[in-house]
């Protein structure tokens, strides 16, 4: 670890304009299951969005999204619906 | 809510008939519409707007650079072409004119630290924070007659037969005579109009970055630099635990942005989680000392091209249609330089010139549009393209990423650590660490040669 907190902690420095209501991403779960991207996008997303439940479903923080792309680019044909948020929303970087 | 797009402006009544072509639309609303507000779209819409043309600026995000986030470094001397006294006119952070490449190691490194005077005369490199640059480049837009339209996603082209005519977002359309695409590494304006395909993970490499607060006489005493000068770090080896890629930290003026560069593919294979590797090279014995006592200001992440050179094997126009920056492929590692921004631009100046060419011949086909393509390959962004264009292959050999960092150590310790057993000649020295590495010879002349001429 770094002595700069946790994911989560270092994404609440971070400014946000959150779409209430309207995630921009959505896990289709029995392909992500089956093709085990699920499993993979839980640890290359590097804002830690998305998280494998206790009955193996993959669920999505879309409030926490860096908007990189990454999870489109590795998973599996059918297994995820991912794309920008409404303009205007998402991250807001103030540095970059 | 974004302002919608539907804004009153005047319509141009224009565009002139194509031969063999039903005319589908007199109307415009723009003469150019550039979506995405990054380097390259910001380039090619002030160069458009400044030689009289209506171009419209559309940026998802709220405020232009928001979205918007690169390693770092600049190579800037094209921006000297667009805006004259950039480096100091711009919000740029420092000069860099130190450059240093190292080879990490667990518990050793071996660095070449090169400093060059020449570097700040004429500024050839400067450290970046794109929420600030970009800004500066949308004003610097507006003020030359662009209307910069923020915080609105554009959702798809309108194609009316072969001929892009202008994009739509939501319920809102907007019409011009060319359309640009700058709407960066995942375009998917690009690929839902069929001309990028899916991209393979082993192009691809993800970002990831911290920007670490520091007093600027910290930086000054730490990274050894004076005023606006910078240096900047590249890092290969245990930085990345063995993932191909790299390590970076680049001096701004009051904080270090700091990070990995993963390729997708093998951050895939490996079983690692990038936020993992990001720590472990931040936590790194080589690394922590460098950015002690920070603050952290931002993490952020950014997808970002590996093998450009395949990328933009693909179309760059389509009648009405232009790609450039990442959008269409524009970014280089070369193993010792990463580029992307001064591709951007030059690819924009590029598409600009031809797009004015277009709108003065009022002629919007295909072969119109391909002057782009044809000026762009007689500039430095077609030639470095071809240039590098085996840099990609060369920088997925596997010994790049542990064996040689560990085998240069070797070397250096046997020179350095005398422990009373006599010495060797430094020849000795070489051979003795090169047989304890378990490298082969043959893979070293392989690579050696493959590096000299692909890097």
């Amino acid at each position: 670890m770094t002595g700069f907190g946790s994911v989560p902690d270092r994404l609440a420095r971070n400014t946000y304009a959150l779409d209430d209501g309207q995630s921009h991403i959505e896990v289709h779960q029995e392909v992500a299951r089956a093709t085990g991207t699920g499993k993979l996008l839980v640890r290359i997303c590097p804002a830690h969005v998305y998280t494998e439940e206790a009955d193996g479903t993959i669920t999505a923080a879309y409030a926490a999204c860096l908007e990189c792309g990454t999870c489109l680019a590795v998973a599996a044909p059918g297994s995820l619906m991912w794309h920008y948020p409404r303009g205007g929303f998402g991250v807001a970087y103030r540095e970059g | 809510m974004p302002p919608g797009l539907a804004l009153g402006r005047h319509r141009v009544v224009g565009g002139a008939a194509r031969d063999g072509r039903v005319e589908m639309s007199q109307e415009v609303d723009f003469d150019v519409i550039v979506v995405g507000g990054g380097v390259a779209g910001a380039v090619c819409a002030y160069r458009l707007a400044e030689a009289g043309h209506e171009v419209v600026l559309i940026e998802r995000g709220a405020e232009p650079g928001s979205k918007n986030l690169s390693g770092g470094v600049f190579y800037c001397r094209v921006m000297e072409q667009v805006f004259p006294g950039f480096v100091d006119e711009a919000p740029v952070e420092r000069r860099v004119t130190r450059n240093v490449l190292s080879f990490l190691n667990a518990s050793s490194h071996v660095n070449i630290d090169y400093w060059d005077a020449r570097l700040a005369e004429p500024v050839n490199a400067v450290t970046v924070l794109r929420a600030r640059l970009d800004a500066w480049l949308a004003s610097r837009c507006e003020a030359a007659g662009v209307m910069v339209m923020p915080g609105v996603r554009v959702d798809e082209l309108i194609v009316e037969g072969e001929q892009c005519v202008g994009v739509r977002a939501g319920d809102d359309e907007l019409r011009a005579h060319v359309v640009v695409e700058a709407d960066g590494v995942n375009s998917f304006l690009a690929q839902n109009a069929g001309i990028r395909a899916k991209e393979p993970p082993k192009h691809l490499a993800v970002g990831v970055k911290s920007v670490i607060g520091l007093p600027r006489t910290v930086i000054e005493d730490r990274f050894h630099v004076i005023g606006s000068d910078g240096v900047a770090y590249a890092f290969v080896g245990d930085c990345t635990q063995a993932v191909a890629g790299g390590g970076f930290l680049y001096t701004n003026l009051e904080s270090v942005s700091v990070g990995v560069v993963l390729r997708l593919d093998d951050l895939a294979t490996k079983g690692l989680t990038a936020s993992d590797v990001h720590d472990h090279f931040l936590a790194h014995p080589a690394v922590a000392p460098l950015i002690d006592g920070g603050e952290l200001l931002e993490y952020g992440c950014h997808l970002t091209i590996e093998d450009g050179p395949t990328m933009v094997a693909h179309d760059l126009t389509r009648p009405g249609l232009v790609l450039i920056g990442d959008a269409a492929g524009f970014t280089l590692n070369t193993g010792l330089t990463i580029r992307g921004m001064d591709l951007a631009a030059g690819s924009a100046i590029a598409a600009a010139d031809a797009i004015g060419a277009a709108l003065a011949a009022g002629d919007y086909s295909q072969q119109a549009m391909d002057a782009y393509p044809a000026a762009l390959a007689a500039t430095f962004v077609g030639a470095d393209m071809k240039t590098y264009a085996r840099a990609p292959a060369f920088l997925e050999v596997p010994r790049m990423y542990r064996d040689y960092g560990l085998l240069l150590a070797d070397v250096f310790h046997g020179i350095y650590d005398l422990d009373l057993t006599p010495r060797r000649h430094l020849l000795g020295t070489a051979t003795r660490a090169f047989k304890g590495s378990g490298l082969k010879l043959r893979h070293v002349v392989r690579d050696g040669w493959a590096a000299v001429r692909a890097l």
